[in-house]
């Protein structure tokens, strides 16, 4: 066990976590250079585009040292994004150690110190690193201070990299062997292991990612999950190279994976504590929780006749995502569907992206909503994340909305915009915190709501990208809530519903009717959009007619030219769905989901 | 093989004085390649001759300006043609000329070796309108024009106008109409301008330097224009072509419309045959050199896909007055319902077998063929 360090990287959005991850991957040899891809850690396509870790995936990378002692050292990769909070904690429950990458030229940021906080939490030995070095805005003094006053460690601890060129790899190798613990347990105690991730192979079933406490497990041993008490027989234990690599058991310290025939990703809860049937731990280990989404939307496909192949879509993405729940769902507009629910608009987005690239579905997908609670006159409470079950307003005696607190890190001469901005989205109970000269933690209460469309890429626009930003759920509060309903054509369509504040509601209305006429396409008829609340109509577009749609020339023989432009239009047309007399494109549906007009 | 089905013969020739700031056709300035470009033409000949291509009944000579060619060149270019290939008897033979090439010798030329349907890019008769087309000729030029082709006892000419930019008035393009049609042409091409981008005018759209009518001034030009020549006798045959009679509509612009088999010689010249398109590439060096050095100057080919082909017979199609066979849009589950919505807002009516676009439909042409898909 001596031999053994599971340790993390932790490190805010584009500090550089994939590349160096790349880096220590190469420097062991694992693999060699011609079968080197870059990021080879994140393998998702949307991933590398990103350039975000979604899935977390785990390598045990072989090491030795100038004195010739060998190593396991177990680099357990995360999720870089505030929606998988809860996944990078399990994660980090499982090591004694992490890297907390700071960029060399952004400096501490939001996810920086939430991060730091968590690994804290675990009590875990903290490395920084700073990365990026060979940039030439790189200011390394700079970083350095942050990291002594906003974080509290030892700057001269700090380890300088680029992991880019591959400098400073070497030195990150000794102190992950030096100053990271090896693992503690007993391999004589019963077993015990957390699940801190889980992936869905089409062959194996589910592979658990685990890291062993106590104890040991082997091939034919009955495993119990603890959460709900499943048994299973495990078949095969191993730890990650590359590939999987089969083990005859993995034993305290270890970090590994366990496949014993579980069925879909969904029978295993990350954060769950693997036991032996037969000689169980009397408690699991802490830090267990359900992740319950915050985030709510209905996906419809976009031709009706397609419901059953998006059934079967979802169905098969759900093996591997285990965060994401779905039931049927239907709408006037849209026909069948299903209400999703998801960890945040990361999520969501990532969900969507993925099943129309890799499973080949066209969807509509509804504007995202938090979970509301509405008090009726007759005491009852109800729970409502869909506008289309919107109680009659006459029964509501009160209306509450989920809050967060965000926590934003920004230079101090952007205070002033991202206050406005917080404002704008009914921020309250401000404080302000100067952790280092030149730098303002900003922190507010806000409905989860204001958030979950674009706040965070309006922070980073008003900032000029040097606004970090973090939250928690803390309450539900008293709001004054109204459903916002949009018509076409004189026509509800539901799937447009939102529900809102009611002094939110003529601006979203406004933005709503706006963007659903730039997104229309003209139609042979004037189409009238409205927004409207009750049967009140508090704003309205009009997209104009077309009058003329005709070139002079189609001779000269060039038939092909005018035919593809018009297969083109043909394609896009597949993405409309007709709504009464109108026909609506997919990209209206997800242009009415953002707040603001730019 | 019934006549109707001959292929029809188009030469490009991409030699213009001046280039006119609107047109999006291949033309180069440069007449020193006449040459060679006619030595292009004629190793295309040769070539296209062992590949089945032998008897035509149309022969359109388009640019560019053909009327540039000297009396030797076309000489030579008819002579290239006639030792190749073979025309029936009563092949329609068209060239495009500017009013300022027109003489009574060139005009004597052309009617001695075959020529007999003129089409002259008039564009407008108003000196103002002319000068911001950037057209070499004038008004006065047209009418000159006209009264050398008439006393020539050329009778089966058209007139090739322009209409619908900034500036222009229904007034001012009615007497242009009204002059033309005194004129007494069998067929006129009136054709809205079009600003495509890479052109001098579409450049100045978009630097804001040139203004657009608006899509409802559009509108109204187009169907002022349909009315205004059909009143006066015209059918409405193709979006932008009217004749006196259907004796006189455009027989090989016909064959575009009507998937009917076109070769197309010379740079950039397009052709069609057994649901194969092909295209030449669109510079004329190029077009000399391979074919001198006795290679294919074809810049691209496709072979048509039976949806591809379904919706070219609509996008072609709803462009004429004969529209499209009925069996080609009932064939589909949804061709049927949109036809049953199309009809009943006017834009296309039923006769037959035939579905035929009404003057709202030439209006929503572009338009017209997606909507018979879901």
């Amino acid at each position: 066990m001596k031999h053994i360090r599971n340790f993390s990287i932790i490190a805010h959005i584009d500090h550089g976590k994939s590349t160096l991850a790349d880096r220590l991957i190469q420097y062991t040899n694992l693999v060699d250079e011609r079968q080197f891809r870059d990021q080879i850690l994140d393998t998702m396509d949307i991933e590398r585009e990103r350039g975000i870790t979604i899935k977390s995936q785990t390598i045990d990378l072989p090491y030795m040292d100038n004195d010739g002692r060998e190593f396991e050292l177990n680099l357990i990769d995360t999720p870089g994004h505030v929606d998988f909070s809860y996944e990078v904690s399990r994660a980090l429950a499982s090591c004694e150690g992490v890297l907390l990458l700071v960029d060399a030229s952004q400096g501490v940021e939001a996810q920086t110190l939430a991060n730091l906080y968590a690994a804290m939490e675990h009590n875990l030995v903290i490395i920084p690193v700073i990365n990026k070095i060979d940039l030439p805005v790189a200011d390394v003094e700079r970083v350095k201070l942050e990291i002594d006053h906003e974080l509290g460690l030892d700057p001269d601890s700090a380890i300088l990299c680029s992991a880019k060129e591959g400098t400073g790899i070497e030195d990150i190798f000794g102190a992950i062997i030096d100053k990271i613990p090896p693992p503690a347990g007993d391999p004589g105690k019963p077993f015990s292991a957390l699940i801190f991730d889980a992936h869905y192979d089409s062959f194996r079933g589910t592979i658990v990612s685990c890291r062993v406490f106590d104890g040991a497990v082997r091939p034919g041993d009955m495993i119990r999950l603890m959460s709900n008490g499943m048994t299973y027989k495990v078949e095969e234990v191993g730890i990650f190279h590359l590939a999987r690599e089969q083990r005859k058991e993995l034993a305290a310290g270890m970090v590994g994976y366990i496949i014993a025939g579980i069925k879909t990703v969904s029978d295993t809860r990350i954060g769950d504590t693997i036991t032996l049937d037969i000689d169980p731990v009397h408690a699991p280990l802490p830090g267990f929780k359900e992740v319950k989404p915050v985030v709510f939307s209905s996906i419809y496909p976009i031709a009706s006749d397609d419901y059953q192949s998006l059934l079967e879509a979802l169905e098969k993405y759900k093996l591997n995502d285990a965060s994401l729940i779905y039931q049927k769902d239907s709408s006037a507009a849209l026909g069948q569907g299903f209400r999703c629910g998801f960890l945040g608009l990361l999520h969501l987005e990532i969900v969507q992206e993925r099943l129309e690239r890799e499973f080949d579905q066209s969807i509509i997908m509804t504007a995202p909503s938090v979970q509301y609670r509405f008090i009726l006159t007759n005491g009852e409470v109800v729970i409502v994340d869909n506008p289309l079950y919107y109680p009659d307003p006459g029964k509501i005696k009160a209306s509450e909305e989920p809050f967060i607190r965000a926590d934003i890190l920004v230079p101090e001469r952007f205070v002033g915009a991202v206050m406005k901005l917080c404002m704008d989205r009914r921020g309250v109970n401000s404080h302000l915190n100067y952790p280092t000269p030149g730098r303002v933690e900003v922190t507010f209460d806000m409905p989860l709501a204001e958030i979950i469309f674009d706040f965070y890429d309006k922070l980073k626009s008003i900032t000029q990208g040097y606004g970090s930003f973090d939250y928690e759920v803390i309450d539900y509060r008293e709001s004054d809530l109204v459903r916002l309903d949009i018509l076409v054509n004189g026509e509800k369509v539901d799937a447009l519903s939102i529900l809102v504040h009611k002094e939110r509601a003529r601006d979203r209305a406004v933005t709503i009717c706006e963007r659903l006429k730039e997104e229309i396409p003209k139609q042979q008829f004037k189409i009238a959009i409205q927004g409207a609340i009750g049967g009140k109509i508090i704003a309205r577009s009009t997209v104009s007619a077309f009058r003329k749609d005709v070139t002079a020339k189609c001779y000269g023989g060039d038939i092909t030219r005018k035919r593809k432009l018009l297969e083109k239009q043909k394609k896009g047309k597949k993405r409309m769905r007709m709504v009464g007399n109108v026909e609506i494109p997919q990209s209206a549906f997800m242009a009415a989901l953002k707040t603001d007009n730019e | 093989m019934n006549n109707k089905d001959l292929p029809g013969l188009y030469i490009h020739v991409p030699f213009c004085k001046t280039k006119c700031p609107y047109c999006d056709f291949y033309s180069i300035t440069d007449d020193s390649l006449i040459e060679s470009w006619l030595d292009g033409v004629q190793q295309e000949v040769l070539i296209y001759n062992k590949e089945g291509f032998s008897v035509f009944d149309t022969l359109y000579l388009g640019g560019g300006t053909p009327s540039l060619l000297d009396e030797h060149g076309f000489e030579r270019l008819i002579g290239i043609l006639r030792d190749g290939f073979s025309f029936v008897p009563d092949a329609e033979v068209t060239i495009e000329m500017n009013p300022d090439d027109v003489t009574p010798s060139l005009l004597a030329c052309y009617k001695a070796l075959g020529i007999n349907r003129l089409s002259l890019g008039v564009q407008s008769l108003q000196e103002e309108e002319l000068r911001f087309l950037q057209r070499r000729h004038t008004a006065v030029a047209a009418e000159r024009a006209i009264e050398i082709i008439k006393s020539s006892g050329f009778h089966n000419f058209g007139i090739d106008l322009m209409y619908g930019f900034y500036g222009q008035t229904r007034k001012s393009w009615s007497d242009t109409l009204n002059r033309v049609l005194a004129w007494e042409p069998v067929h006129l091409s009136c054709y809205q301008l079009t600003l495509s981008e890479g052109t001098p005018f579409g450049r100045m759209v978009s630097e804001g330097t040139l203004h657009k009518i608006t899509e409802e001034q559009e509108r109204r030009f187009f169907t002022h224009t349909s009315h205004f020549l059909r009143d006066r006798g015209f059918i409405h045959y193709e979006i932008s072509n009217f004749a006196r009679g259907k004796g006189y509509c455009a027989q090989h612009n016909m064959k575009y419309w009507q998937r009917v088999p076109y070769l197309g010689l010379g740079p950039a010249a397009h052709s069609f045959r057994d649901n194969v398109r092909w295209w030449n590439s669109r510079s004329a060096e190029d077009y000399c050199r391979l074919l001198r050095e006795g290679r294919r100057p074809v810049a691209g080919r496709e072979e048509l896909s039976s949806d591809e082909i379904r919706l070219e017979k609509l996008l072609l199609g709803f462009r004429t007055e004969d529209g499209v066979d009925i069996d080609d849009i009932v064939g589909q589950s949804y061709g049927r319902e949109a036809l049953a919505r199309l009809t009943s807002s006017g834009v296309v009516r039923i006769e037959g077998k035939r579905v035929l676009p009404t003057l709202g439909g030439y209006l929503i042409a572009d338009r017209l063929p997606i909507m018979f898909f879901s």
